[in-house]
């Protein structure tokens, strides 16, 4: 049989000093620095990975970068992603997006649609409060999505040459 | 005549021309403003926490992103003692069932958060056992989108809550929408 000697302080022995040892650590916390984030007057700086909600993106003459190929549709992991794409007669750029809904309670902001786009029209911002009182608020439109997501100047303008 | 109305509100210009029948009216619209506030800053969730959401919610409930400054000091896991329903989680069909018992067991008047993808609308696990949106079983007053939501959109959703008891509606995101 193992005795191990526990030293306890003297004052371990009696209740009253016991409780304003206790009542000591809870003083030494109050002297600290608070922890608290006060949102919503104070936010969190989001680093710069970070996945918020997926947005489409214009370039810089203001043209729609997404061409409706649905890949992103097509790789969603649950579904959230609807196009319905359209023709630009007379244009290098022959598809456009006519509808584009994400369903925002679908999306479980994984960042497969950015990865796959293959002409970056779609990023994932830093933006994450959304909530609303149905879940025909939260489905976004086109409209939506493109306020949401800027315009994200393009070095490369592959389709300026056709 | 009235006693509760604050110097220069406007139920005190209105007040002042003692008609009996307006100061009946004036003052039941102030009792329900505050009734609304006391339980709009005294709101005492009930964590329903079923997966990843919990997590998050566990989050909220911590020193960093702290709920209880918002008023819901005690998070009570007892129904019986609850204002709110968190649903934080995926809800399955086998759930369900008890999802709805503990629904009931709160007593009026109660609100509901769908906290997340997966309880506002099944989520990724749009599968055979999966219950495709909690709303399917208890009326829900807020959904939150995320997953899991980061604290701050559970708090900015616990304030739409807030801004429904006070008004009776949720602000919606300005959503430009074909609906």
């Amino acid at each position: 049989m193992i005795v191990v000697n526990r030293e306890q302080p003297f004052w371990h022995r009696f209740y009253l000093t016991s409780v304003l040892g206790g009542l000591f650590i809870t003083a030494k916390h109050i002297l600290r620095r608070r922890f608290t984030l006060r949102y919503p007057e104070k936010r969190f700086t989001p680093p710069d990975g970070y996945r918020g909600i997926p947005a489409l993106v214009k370039d810089q003459n203001g043209r729609e970068k997404c061409v409706a190929c649905y890949l992103c549709q097509f790789v969603c992991p649950p579904r959230a992603i609807t196009i319905k794409a359209a023709e630009m007669p007379g244009n290098p750029v022959e598809k456009f997006p006519e509808e584009f809904e994400i369903n925002m309670l679908r999306c479980i902001y994984c960042g497969y649609c950015e990865e796959v786009c293959p002409e970056q029209a779609i990023f994932l911002v830093h933006d994450y409060e959304f909530a609303g009182g149905s879940r025909k608020e939260l489905i976004f439109a086109k409209e939506k999505l493109y306020q949401l997501g800027g315009v994200r100047p393009d070095p490369i303008m592959k389709w300026a040459h056709k | 005549m009235l006693t509760n109305v604050k110097p220069g509100s406007p139920a005190a210009a209105v007040g002042a021309e003692a008609d009996s029948l307006l100061e009946q009216a004036i003052l039941t619209t102030r009792l329900d403003a505050v009734v609304a506030w006391a339980r709009k800053n005294s709101l005492w969730p009930m964590p329903l926490g079923t997966a990843c959401c919990a997590i998050e919610m566990m989050a909220v409930a911590g020193p960093r992103y702290d709920l209880a400054r918002f008023g819901a000091e005690r998070l009570s896991f007892s129904p019986r003692q609850a204002d709110m329903m968190i649903v934080a989680g995926t809800v399955t069909k086998k759930m369900a069932p008890a999802l709805r018992m503990i629904y009931d067991q709160m007593p009026d008047p109660k609100w509901v958060i769908a906290m997340g993808a997966c309880a506002s609308t099944g989520g990724m696990f749009h599968t055979y056992s999966t219950v495709q949106g909690v709303d399917q079983i208890v009326p829900v007053d807020v959904y939150i989108s995320g997953c899991p939501p980061r604290p701050e959109a559970l708090l900015y959703g616990f304030m739409l809550i807030q801004e429904k008891i006070r008004t009776g509606k949720v602000k919606s995101p300005q959503t430009v929408a074909g609906e």
